[in-house]
């Protein structure tokens, strides 16, 4: 090589992980269909269910409009949900089609790993929960102004959440077929049950213990108390914004460090 | 294939070893991978490792990689550990993987880029860099193209391009020749030996082809875990002696029966023809074929190749799917 080249060292988090993170938008703004599939599923539910549930399904007996206003964040995660899981998926496909082992042959930091795929995927579910709350008041829903900066680091903080649980599972699989499963049995029952559809409050007493051990609960919680705060403090059996903050954090918090352990671990014979 | 660059000479002896492998034996459950094997690479050299499907070439490459530990051994590259130090040998090493680590999503001057930040480049220096690797591969009219869209040979450049970003001072390549035609191959081992001479990079080659094992200025023959010959391809193939003769038969076990009585011989029958090996192979040879012209109808003399320096070693061929 002609001009002197630095000598390489270690190279930390930052540069590695915006690396990756940068790579995730890089590759989502070239994959038009992932963005549409990611949207029209919400768009459709909040769609057909909103309006076909509205007249039956009352939740505290409210009006339709209520009904709209209880699903609506429920939407939202749902897009959060389905970023998630394209990433993870796409973890899996970097296994398969080698780019994983460029990154593990380079003197990369695990944290850079975890950080630039995790934040990567969050920021493209917040990204996409963002042009949905745009279009919240073609709706008739209008989002509190003062309280939404925090809307915005709770739907942050859930796609992170939800991220994070999608790196765990992929990081341990080698076919995107398998990660169909973890989807089935835990992404979407962590979302059916977080009470985006029906209540805590509403639920059996054995689903309401099932309902309020699921941390996507309180993820969703802190939503609707940000989002809509008066329709919020109408809805039964929601748990206080201080709480659901702290259960969701700590919970993002955990998930984190667990899929740093599983990065770091050794990687079997 | 693989052309030999009789220019690069080895460091001298007293020059550390740019690969130590010592005693190195690795398990996958009850299966031997690596049964203690040994290997040292000089600095600048470039190395060859010939074997088989399966005869823990892959998992040799996988340590040295430091993406996979082993059961017992010493590995030294650059004499760091690779299992205490993994973080250090990484700067000193780059990696041509079987199969591209390639984004086919991405140009390939943003897979160089991507590469940079990886290793802790960035700004003007990373851009340079950038610029001059494509420069040097060839590669300037192609670099605004997705990585999908390029042929074989190509995405090979981009990929050995990204490998070099950080200018490692070992690369392992690992089947580099899998899926490219013969120009492309001729145009890698152009660049792998252009790259040498200039930069004194050391390089293991794993692979199961024998031209490119012959390119190389030393070759390891493995076989089920161990090292079963290393040395120069000269050597190697002088050890068989002067020439390999084969015999064809339409009863080879026949003749291999009689030749072993009346010769007191120990041809070996390979693939329905029988084989002599060592300086008199040649008279040996003329004596069989007048005692027995019914059992021969062809004689074949040869210069060994590294292929017959296998099957004098092991016993059985190289790649046995394509024999």
């Amino acid at each position: 090589m002609t001009t002197p080249s630095p000598k390489p060292v270690s190279a930390g988090v930052f540069w590695p992980a915006y690396s990756l993170f940068l790579r995730e938008w890089v590759r989502f703004l070239r994959q038009r269909n992932r963005m549409i599939g990611a949207m029209a599923t919400p768009l459709l539910f909040l769609v057909f269910f909103g309006s076909g549930f509205g007249s039956s399904v009352r939740p505290g007996g409210q009006d339709s409009m209520a009904y709209t206003h209880f699903f609506f964040p429920g939407v939202l995660l749902m897009v959060v949900l389905f970023t998630a899981v394209f990433s993870s998926i796409s973890i899996i496909e970097d296994r398969n089609q080698g780019f994983l082992q460029g990154v593990l042959v380079a003197p990369v930091s695990r944290w850079a790993i975890v950080l630039g795929k995790v934040l990567g995927s969050a920021s493209l579910g917040l990204f996409q929960g963002l042009l949905l709350l745009l279009l919240a008041p073609l709706m008739g829903l209008w989002p509190d102004v003062a309280s939404l900066p925090l809307a915005i680091l709770v739907l942050f903080l859930c796609a992170t959440l939800l991220s994070g649980i999608g790196f765990f599972f992929a990081w341990q699989m080698d076919s995107v077929q398998g990660f169909h499963a973890v989807m089935n049995l835990v992404l979407m029952p962590l979302w059916l049950l977080s009470g985006a559809i029906f209540p805590v409050s509403g639920a059996s007493g054995w689903m309401q213990v099932v309902m309020k051990s699921n941390p996507l609960s309180y993820g969703l919680s802190a939503l609707r108390a940000t989002l809509f705060p008066e329709q919020a403090a109408a809805a039964l059996g929601e748990s206080s914004l201080e709480i659901s903050l702290i259960v969701l954090s700590a919970t993002t918090l955990v998930v984190m460090l667990a899929a740093l352990v599983l990065v770091n671990r050794p990687l079997k014979g | 294939m693989a052309p030999r660059n009789k220019k690069t000479t080895t460091l001298p002896q007293a020059a550390p070893p740019m690969i130590r492998v010592e005693g190195l034996a690795h398990s996958y459950g009850t299966r031997k991978a690596l049964d203690g094997l040994n290997l040292s690479v000089a600095p600048g050299q470039a190395f060859a490792l010939l074997g088989p499907n399966g005869s823990g070439k892959s998992t040799l490459f996988r340590i040295l990689s430091t993406v996979q530990g082993f059961t017992s051994g010493l590995v030294e590259v650059d004499g760091l550990a690779v299992q205490t130090q993994p973080a250090a040998v990484r700067t000193r090493l780059g990696v041509v993987f079987q199969y591209p680590s390639l984004d086919g999503k991405l140009t390939a001057r943003e897979n160089l880029r991507f590469q940079g930040y990886l290793y802790g480049f960035r700004g003007t220096a990373l851009t340079q860099r950038v610029s001059e690797l494509l420069h040097r591969f060839k590669l300037e009219s192609h670099a605004e193209e997705r990585v999908d869209a390029l042929s074989g040979g190509m995405r090979r450049r981009v990929e050995l391009a990204k490998t070099l970003l950080h200018s490692p001072r070992l690369l392992l390549l690992d089947e580099p020749s899998t899926g490219l035609d013969p120009a492309a191959r001729r145009d890698l081992w152009t660049l792998l030996n252009a790259l040498r001479k200039d930069t004194g990079l050391t390089l293991l080659v794993a692979t199961h082809l024998m031209d490119e094992a012959a390119g190389c200025d030393r070759v390891g023959l493995m076989d089920q875990g161990r090292m079963v010959a290393q040395g120069t391809p000269d050597d190697l193939c002088r050890e068989l002696g002067g020439e390999v003769v084969s015999l064809d038969s339409p009863h080879p076990e026949e003749l291999a029966r009689v030749v072993k009585a009346s010769l007191k011989l120990k041809p070996k029958v390979v693939n329905g023809t029988l084989r002599l090996e060592g300086k008199t192979s040649l008279a040996q040879a003329a004596r069989i074929m007048d005692r027995h012209p019914e059992l021969v109808t062809r004689v074949t003399l040869a210069r060994p190749t590294l292929e017959d320096v296998f099957l004098a070693r092991t016993g059985h061929r190289l790649n046995q799917e394509e024999a």
